[in-house]
Formats: structure tokens, C-alpha cells, sequence
């Protein structure tokens, strides 16, 4: 009876079984060392220093299956509606809805595993042997996203990908995304989690975005899921010359487990990224984001900011590394990490580092740890404005600097919103 | 409108008020003078609902009810206004938004309906010309990067808008150049009607040429030891808090 086996058991079936069918010999190939990438350490343990403050083993108990059962429909939604968007549905990891867009082309990845592209860039750009949870996803992914910008093409409208997932049953679910942005191109993309019914779920998911010479890619990641929800997301960035990539990632209170990897690597000169994070913690939940960004060519910029706001016994991890090559020299590089507890029990591991080998560069990064500050939720009261109100208006200040950074304003609104309905939710259990 | 009796109070089991009595009426301006470490912000922390502060004993009852007994912002819905000696900057709330909710709050104790934007407005163009403030700075974030003086003005911005019962300006002057005192204070005495009161504390006399109290009160370790006219600021100028410091007054 398969619902007795163990996940690794069952993803190690899913392997064999997978093997004997007719696959193109490269995705065989890569789909091989993969498996034996994951096999070798199996899922990451808190041994391992990237996981040290997150033990995944707990959330991996579930009696979950590799396949979902019938769709079950209704739940939450994150309202885009004043959002005007092409819009894909990825229905508990395969693609239902395929929109059309002059000089964009939207395929399933499973569909399109046989393209060149796909053969060119699907899984080149990952250190497998670091990357667990990543490995997995390469070995076993079933489908997803292949999305291509056309070349000089300036997409009108944003990309909203929404993850629909309504299994009825534990769900293991491993999406795989794909995105080249050609040379001179620009797109918005927005990803979204949308979820129905109660079984719980565990997402691994894996991006690999392309940025090529002279494109722009802003990449837009809204995590507000219910606490039956577990997500480990690996994002891997390739920007090409001139290229710009900015990230903006949001996490809000619900899923137990959030563990976000998003990997820069500068491969050419020129570059320039943003990578903006807000994570919103409350009840148990464990959110960690681990960011990378490789600095290997000169003259490149790149700017973090991850704020967090931690309630209840909420725990956040920072995690993040900037690295500076031998060759990249006149490089900027900053990064900061701003956190406010609004409760004794909550805890957060925030961990800046920054390598530089090359000798004529400006970096910089920070971390800081506070609370509410009294004086200010002081001054807000003696206007009239109550405890909750005041509390609201503080943490959403808070995270001004990170929200503002949003240019699409109906993103912004319901970003903006959320925070609001969230918290007020995570006040009244105080 | 504001009765104070025997207000004891203190931070971390030290003593700092010993014993306030004060009786202010409607229509009424009250100056509190005194030396450094006398206990004048204390009294406008204590009245505002300063957490940080413990009341010992004492009653004080604003418009029938026990102001005491009020959370911060039930004080400021009945009507309570303090004037900060240090206005808090708030990067990222931006003032027009803050003094929306504000007001709305304020509305909403009193079960009044929000007010709608346009008479919010209008209201907020009124009352920033009326006290002089800078159309720019309404809608920046609250207090962020103001000057000294723009950060007072726009604490009287604020009274404006909220048009408290009582307002207790907690050394509004300090830090002022004489033409931001003199716009500050024209602010106050076009606030001023029978129907409010303000209480002003201050160090300094010059103040009080401009925004002219009935009554004077000198506060001198914890208490209120001499109260007077306008001619006992002027007395205060002259002679310095020396005299009062004098052991026979703390007897009389």
C-alpha cells in the first residue's frame, strides 16, 4: 500500500519508474546526476551550515503522495483583480491556462522538454550537489513553465502565474519554472499561491531565470498561504551584460515552513539587481531566506533589503551572502537586514556575510533587531488613535521602505492590504 | 473643565510630583513656570497617560470623567491635547494619513461618521493656512527630517485639526526662533475661544508676551508653590526661581 511508504521511498519509486520511460538522453542524463546529487546527502539535515536553523525533517512527516487527488475548489485568494495581467494557473503543478502575448511565449514545460532551449539552460545554472532540495526537483519535476521573452520585446502587460494547489490529500507537489528574458527584453512577472482545502501540502519548487544582455526581468513573489502550506523555493538568476533583475519577495503570516533560496549570479559585466524582502511572521511559522549574490564580473551593483516583523513564537532566518570574485572589481554591493520582534517568544537568525577577494570595491551590509518603539506608539495614542491602529500604522511604516519599491501600483495595494489583514489578525491573539 | 487634587506621581518608586492641585476652567489660559527638574513635562506626561509614569495618589477629573482611569487614547477622544517638547519622527506614516485616522478615531468615540474626503480637505487647507503651515509638509512623513521649529508647528497643525477641549503645550518654545514663536503662538491665540483652555508650560517668560495666560503657576520640586498673574512671570524674569525656592513658601 503506497500511503504507508515513506516520502523518500516513494520519491526513490517515482525515480525508478521514471527511468525506464522514453525520455530525451540529455534530460535522462540530468535527471540521473541529479538523483544521485539528492541521494547522496538525502533531504538536508541541521548539520548542514545552509540549514542550520531550519529542521525541514518535522514538516517532512506528513503522509504525503506524489500525486494530488481530485481538485477540490473554493478557499483563499490574494484579490489581484485591479491587476491588468496575462495570467497563468498552474493547477497543483501543471499549467491549465496558457495565455497569448505579442513577444511572449508561454509553454508547459513538459510539453517543451524536447525544445532546444530548454536543453540549453534547464538545470545548467544550479550547483546540484549544494542544492538538495533543488536536486529533487530536477530529478523528478513532472511539468511547469517554459516562458521566453521574444528579443526587444517590452511586454505591456505583467505575467501573473498563479500556484494553485486543492489537493485532497497530503500533496508533495515539485513545480519547475523556466524563464528566459532575451536580449533587450522586459517583463513582470508576479507569482502567487492560491490554496483550497485543508490536506497539507509541501511545495518544492525551482525558478531558473535568465536574464540576457540589456534585459529587464522584475520578478514579484506573494506568499500568503494558509498554515497547511510548506514551500521550499529555489530561484537561480543568470544576468548577462547590462541586465537588470529585481526581486520582490513577500511572505506573509501563514505557512508553517517558508524557506526561500534566491541565487544571483553576475555573469557578465554591468549588471545591475535590487533584491527587496518582507517577511511577516506569526503563530509557529519558520520562515528563512537564504539569498546569494555572486559578484564574478566587474562593474556590477547589486542592493538588498529583507525587513521582518516576527509576532507570537514566529522564528525567521536571514541568511545573506554576498560574494565578491577576484575579477569583480568596482563593484557596489549592499545589503541590509532590519528585524522587529512584537513578542518575547519570537526569534530570528540573521546572518550577513559578505566575501571579497577583489580590492577596489564598495560593499556594505548591516542587521538590526528591535521593537516597537514606545515614544511612537505614544505620540500615535495621544492623537486618538488606538493600540491596534497604532500597531498597524508602525509596522506597515516599517515596511514602507521595502513596499515602496514596488512600481506596479495594484501589486503595491494588495501587498499593502494584505500586511494590513494579516496583522490586525496576529493582534488579536495578543 | 480640568480639576487636579493632590496629583502624586513618579517613575521607578522616585517621587516627582508631591501633591498638584489645579483648577482650569473653559475659556481659561494657564501658564506653568518653574526650574529645570521641577516636575513640569512630568505633569504633561502624567495627564497625557505616559505609561512610563505611576500615579501614587491624587485625583484628576476632566469634564466629569476620571481622566486617570482613561486609556492614552480615550483622553485624547475626550478632548485631551499635548503639545510635544519632543515631536517623534515617523518615517513612513505620512502626516495627512496620521491625522486622517486621528480624526476618525476621535469621530468615531464620539459615534460621529468618518469625515468624508473632500470636507477632510478642505478642513486641512483651513487649518494649515489659519496656523501657518507649510502646504509641502502635510503630505511628507510625519515630522521626518523637519527643522526644530516646522516640527512645533506642526504640533499646533495638529491641535488645529483635532480641536481638543484642552490642550497642554509642554514647552512648545523651547528651541524657537523668534519668528516660529511668534507664528506659533498667533496659531494658538486664533485656537483660542470660552469653549477650550490651554495649558502652557514653559521656562521662559517670553512666551507669555505673546500668548498672554490669566494665570501663572510656579512649579518648584513637585508642587505648585506661588500662583499669580501675568505680573508673576514678570516678577520670574526679573528675579530668577531663587526667591521661590525659599523655605517659607514651601511652608505657606
Amino acid at each position: 500500500m503506497i500511503i504507508t511508504t515513506t516520502l523518500y521511498d516513494q520519491l526513490s519509486a517515482q525515480y525508478a519508474e521514471r527511468e525506464t520511460a522514453t525520455a530525451e538522453p540529455w534530460l535522462s542524463r540530468l535527471r540521473a546526476n541529479a538523483f544521485a546529487s539528492f541521494t547522496a546527502n538525502g533531504f538536508p539535515t541541521t548539520k548542514n551550515e545552509e540549514w542550520r536553523f531550519t529542521n525541514v525533517t518535522p514538516y517532512l512527516k506528513e503522509a504525503y503522495q506524489l500525486q494530488p487527488a481530485a481538485p477540490a475548489n473554493g478557499g483563499s485568494a490574494i484579490d489581484l483583480s485591479a491587476l491588468d495581467a496575462y495570467e497563468v494557473v498552474i493547477n497543483n503543478g501543471i499549467p491549465v491556462e496558457l495565455p497569448v502575448a505579442k513577444g511572449l511565449s508561454i509553454h508547459s514545460l513538459k510539453e517543451a522538454a524536447n525544445s532546444p532551449i530548454v536543453q540549453q539552460y534547464l538545470g545548467q545554472s544550479i550547483n546540484l550537489s549544494q542544492q538538495g532540495f533543488a536536486a529533487l526537483n530536477t530529478a523528478l519535476f513532472t511539468d511547469g513553465l517554459l516562458i521566453e521573452v521574444d528579443k526587444n520585446a517590452s511586454i505591456d502587460k505583467p505575467l501573473l502565474i498563479t500556484h494553485h494547489y486543492n489537493a485532497a490529500w497530503p500533496f508533495f507537489a515539485q513545480p519547475r519554472l523556466l524563464l528566459i528574458a532575451q536580449r533587450s527584453s522586459k517583463l513582470s512577472v508576479i507569482e502567487r499561491y492560491v490554496v483550497d482545502g485543508q490536506a497539507a501540502l509541501f511545495v518544492n519548487g525551482v525558478t531558473e531565470c535568465v536574464v540576457a544582455e540589456n534585459a529587464q526581468l522584475d520578478h514579484y513573489h506573494i506568499q500568503a498561504t494558509p498554515t497547511n502550506f510548506h514551500l521550499v523555493n529555489f530561484t537561480q538568476v543568470s544576468q548577462k551584460a547590462d541586465s537588470l533583475y529585481n526581486n520582490h519577495t513577500y511572505t506573509l503570516p501563514g505557512a508553517s515552513l517558508v524557506r526561500n533560496n534566491l541565487h544571483l549570479d553576475l555573469q557578465a559585466s554591468n549588471t545591475e539587481s535590487h533584491l527587496f524582502g518582507l517577511y511577516l511572521a506569526g503563530g509557529s511559522q519558520l520562515v528563512d531566506n537564504h539569498t546569494l549574490v555572486n559578484h564574478a564580473n566587474p562593474h556590477c551593483y547589486s542592493n538588498e533589503l529583507y525587513k521582518g516583523v516576527l509576532a507570537d513564537s514566529a522564528r525567521a532566518v536571514f541568511n545573506g551572502k554576498i560574494m565578491v570574485q577576484l575579477d569583480a572589481q568596482k563593484t557596489n554591493a549592499f545589503q541590509q537586514n532590519n528585524n522587529m520582534l512584537l513578542s518575547d517568544k519570537a526569534v530570528v537568525d540573521s546572518k550577513p556575510q559578505l566575501e571579497i577577494f577583489a580590492d577596489d570595491v564598495k560593499c556594505s551590509h548591516g542587521s538590526t533587531l528591535g521593537s516597537f518603539d514606545e515614544n511612537a506608539l505614544f505620540y500615535l495614542k495621544a492623537r486618538g488613535i488606538g493600540e491596534d491602529s497604532a500597531r498597524n500604522m508602525l509596522v506597515k511604516a516599517f515596511a514602507f521602505d521595502v513596499t515602496q519599491q514596488m512600481p506596479i501600483a495594484a501589486v503595491r495595494d494588495c501587498v499593502e492590504a494584505l500586511i494590513t489583514q494579516k496583522m490586525e489578525s496576529l493582534y488579536d491573539r495578543v | 473643565m480640568l480639576s487636579i487634587k493632590n496629583l502624586q506621581a513618579g517613575i521607578d518608586g522616585k517621587q516627582i510630583l508631591k501633591g498638584i492641585n489645579l483648577e482650569v476652567n473653559a475659556g481659561e489660559v494657564h501658564a506653568i513656570m518653574g526650574p529645570n527638574g521641577s516636575g513640569k513635562s512630568s505633569l504633561a506626561s502624567v495627564l497625557a497617560g505616559r505609561e512610563t509614569y505611576e500615579v501614587t495618589g491624587g485625583e484628576v477629573i476632566f469634564d466629569g470623567k476620571n481622566l486617570l482611569d482613561l486609556s492614552v487614547e480615550d483622553r485624547a477622544r475626550e478632548g485631551l491635547f499635548l503639545a510635544f517638547q519632543y515631536p517623534i519622527e515617523i518615517p513612513g506614516v505620512s502626516n495627512i494619513n496620521f491625522l486622517r485616522t486621528a480624526l476618525n478615531e476621535i469621530r468615531a468615540y464620539r459615534q460621529e461618521p468618518p469625515m468624508d474626503a473632500k470636507e477632510f480637505l478642505r478642513m486641512t487647507k483651513e487649518k494649515q493656512q489659519l496656523v501657518e503651515f507649510d502646504a509641502k509638509l502635510v503630505n511628507r512623513s510625519l515630522n521626518e527630517g523637519f527643522s526644530g521649529g516646522e516640527k512645533k508647528r506642526n504640533e499646533i497643525f495638529q491641535l488645529a485639526m483635532l480641536e481638543p477641549k484642552l490642550a497642554i503645550l509642554d514647552e512648545t518654545d523651547s528651541g524657537l526662533d523668534i519668528d516660529a514663536l511668534r507664528i506659533v503662538s498667533n496659531g494658538v491665540n486664533k485656537l483660542r475661544s470660552d469653549k477650550n483652555a490651554f495649558v502652557v508650560i514653559t521656562h521662559y517668560q517670553r512666551l507669555l508676551e505673546y500668548i498672554v495666560p490669566d494665570f501663572v503657576h510656579v512649579l518648584y520640586n513637585g508642587r505648585i508653590v506661588k500662583s499669580g498673574t501675568k505680573e508673576l512671570a514678570l516678577e520670574l524674569e526679573e528675579r530668577g526661581y531663587d526667591w521661590i525656592k525659599e523655605p517659607a513658601y514651601s511652608n505657606s
